[in-house]
């Protein structure tokens, strides 16, 4: 890498939302200049540079007309990051792989479906290698900036790997399983700082599943909660299309 | 004369991916389009089945940018399908979270993304250099408006604590307070923002077009309304299927939209030119510091057209602040609501214009059916009837400055690509 490395923005399918949280950083991100400059970032500014160090990329993969894109900015970058669920996890299109591509095609384009392009929903380390992921949906704006200095320091980064109880406790949040709703803490990966119960709504599990999820702690919890297992899968399938939770659940709940 | 042909692919500073495609034969246009590349992520195919309390939480994810609109649309179209009634307090506290991301979303255009061609630069990095003062202006703007949603809803994107009948947290009655004292702080900022826009040479293009929006009685509104035209209709919101037609244009994974004519122009400017008698005072007097007098058909005025809404929504935060003070917040109980079978139609203004959710659930409160009606594809139309106009006006200038001029057309709309490309 140069002795101020630069820095790229990209981005496939996605809502742009998290890109978006990165400025809301404001002045924070400017002192981010003081150590990188920033040389191509469609979104925000016109400055277009094919030379990189590191690739930030938000977004997934849905297209094979994607691909060679995205292997591009692999083959240029010496760091690539993934940014946020779409990129980590595939994000909430990816609930589409269930889905009968012709019919979803059909269904906006009518009759001029075979002019437009579907495909499997793919996070981004389906299709290169990552070096680093910052999950969530979106994304927590101080573990960029963390993952940023690492990425400058050249360290690798622990993603965090407790669940998200870890986090709402410290922030003594009431336990959503207590007032008899249902939440995807328990198994969900935190560092979000449990954003979505502080603001009293239950986790959505968009950070994707801690590395070795209790499963049985959590399904016993639910089961001791008297939850409707078809209410639960189609929770946890909003992120986790790829962890095969609902396998998991169903072969052990028979 | 010859031929000129311009391409720009993946337009910067602007939401998505889309391309300018021109092309000049004998110096006559001989096409002008936006192509919109953006990969669809089949929103409304995804929403089935999902049940009512996870709808407003996919929904949201349409735009990074404006997840409060979606979130809005989403949680009305719910709401009416269910047979569910929100309170006073809720309809002010989502009036607020609307008006936080007008305020945030149009300063994200206003500053970033249109400012530097005005100012003939590549982007806001060369703004730091030589207006640094206005750079941290733009970013006291930004970082307030995300406080609105912050304190109402927890975040910016994707609000988390608005859902189906209300909110599952309130904010403190401090939190307001103290909410309210940062908005006031704005004023002199937004002021210097006028006052910077005032002197800003906008292009002189004319294109009369029809322009729609949504109205009601009592305010400028953002949440709710009845559909209206500028060519004289206006229909409920459950009847937009009568009035606006989608249809795929093959150029474009976002679907076009029409009306009366061939094409319509929502957003800022269409609200100012339909209602502009309804905006707050201070934001007619920014109206006139800028010397517009709406109706205006010149499609670069809508930049303009969001500032004075940004004036419009520091106002009405103040007032709705009050408003909510003065009701006295209390918790209400979202957690359990029943489920029904009903289809519903949620109406909003999101910064970009007119956004559409309709949704049908089945007994069990399932997701049956799904229709999103995003602002920048109802704009895609009129966006490529603007730029054959434009380009026909400006063809016998130089390569690069047509060029700038298209670019700086597709700027003014806001484009919001991702969106559009649902």
């Amino acid at each position: 890498m140069s002795d101020k490395p630069t820095i790229a923005f990209f981005d496939f399918a996605c809502c742009e939302g998290c890109q978006l949280t990165v400025l809301s950083l404001g002045g924070r991100l400017v002192d981010i200049l003081d150590h990188a400059d920033v040389v191509a970032w469609r979104e925000a500014i016109s400055e277009k540079s094919d030379r990189y160090d590191i690739a930030i990329v938000e977004g997934s993969i849905s297209r094979d007309s994607d691909v060679p894109r995205l292997e591009r900015i692999r083959e240029r970058a010496d760091v690539l990051i993934a940014l946020g669920a779409c990129a980590t996890l595939g994000g909430v299109q990816a609930l589409g792989n269930r889905l009968d591509r012709d019919d979803m095609l059909r269904g906006v384009y009518g009759d001029q479906a075979d002019r437009f392009e579907a495909g499997q929903v793919r996070a981004l380390s389906d299709v290169v290698e990552v070096d680093y992921s910052i999950h969530g949906c979106p994304i927590n704006p101080e573990e960029f900036l963390t993952v940023i200095k690492h990425v400058l320091l050249g360290r690798p980064y622990r993603v965090p790997n407790e669940p998200v109880c870890m986090e709402c406790k410290f922030n003594q949040n009431e336990c959503l399983y207590e007032v008899g709703q249902i939440c995807l803490g328990p198994v969900t990966r935190c560092g979000c700082g449990s954003i979505c119960v502080n603001s009293g709504h239950r986790c959505f599990g968009c950070r994707g599943l801690v590395d070795e999820p209790n499963l049985n702690a959590a399904r016993e919890v639910l089961a001791e909660h008297g939850y409707d297992l078809e209410r639960i899968i189609a929770m946890f399938d909003v992120y986790w299309q790829r962890a095969s939770v609902r396998e998991v659940i169903q072969e052990q709940h028979s | 004369m010859s031929s000129l042909e311009i391409k720009v692919d993946h337009v910067t500073r602007v939401e998505g991916h889309g391309n300018i495609v021109a092309l000049l034969r004998e110096g006559k246009v001989d096409r002008a389009i936006l192509q919109v590349v953006e990969a669809n992520r089949f929103f409304e195919s995804i929403l089935l089945g999902q049940t009512f309390d996870q709808v407003a939480h996919i929904a949201s994810r349409i735009c990074g940018i404006c997840a409060v609109s979606h979130s809005c649309a989403s949680l009305q179209a719910t709401e009416t399908a269910l047979g569910i009634e929100v309170s006073r307090q809720t309809t002010l506290l989502r009036r607020l979270l609307m008006n936080g991301e007008q305020l945030s979303s149009h300063a994200l255009h206003v500053y970033f993304l249109a400012a530097p061609d005005f100012l003939n630069l590549d982007s806001v990095l060369g703004l730091l250099k030589v207006d640094p003062e206005a750079v941290d202006r733009a970013f006291r703007v930004k970082s307030t408006a995300y406080a609105i949603a912050k304190v109402i809803a927890g975040r910016h994107t994707h609000p988390i604590a608005c859902v189906p009948g209300g909110f599952t947290a309130i904010p403190s009655p401090e939190a307001l307070e103290d909410l309210k004292q940062r908005l006031a702080d704005l004023w002199d900022d937004l002021w210097k923002s006028v006052d910077l826009y005032k002197e800003l040479e906008i292009p002189d293009f004319q294109r009369e077009t029809e322009y729609v929006c949504l109205r009601q009685s009592e305010c400028y509104t953002f949440y709710g309304g009845r559909i209206v035209s500028s060519d004289g209709d206006s229909i409920d919101a459950d009847d937009y299927t009568q009035a606006i037609s989608e249809y795929v244009a093959t150029h474009s994974t976002a679907k076009h939209a029409r009306w009366h004519r061939d094409s319509y122009m929502v957003g800022a400017l269409a609200r100012v030119n339909n209602n502009g008698q309804q905006l707050r005072s201070e934001a007619r007097q920014a109206l006139a510091a800028l010397g517009l007098t709406p109706p205006c058909c010149n499609p670069f005025i809508n930049t303009s057209a969001q500032l004075v809404e940004m004036v419009h929504c520091l106002a009405d935060s103040i007032a709705t602040i009050d408003e909510i003070l003065g009701l006295g917040l209390r918790a209400e109980d979202v957690s359990e609501l029943p489920a029904r079978a009903g289809r519903g139609v949620g109406v909003v203004e999101a910064p970009r214009g007119l956004l559409i959710h309709d949704y049908t659930y089945d007994e069990q409160g399932r997701c049956v059916g799904a229709n999103c009606v995003i602002p920048t594809g109802q704009n895609l139309a009129n966006l490529d009837a603007d730029m054959r106009a434009h380009l026909a006006e400006i063809a016998d200038r130089p390569e690069q400055e047509i060029r700038k001029a298209l670019e700086m057309l597709v700027r003014a709309y806001d484009p919001c690509i991702s969106c559009s490309a649902h």
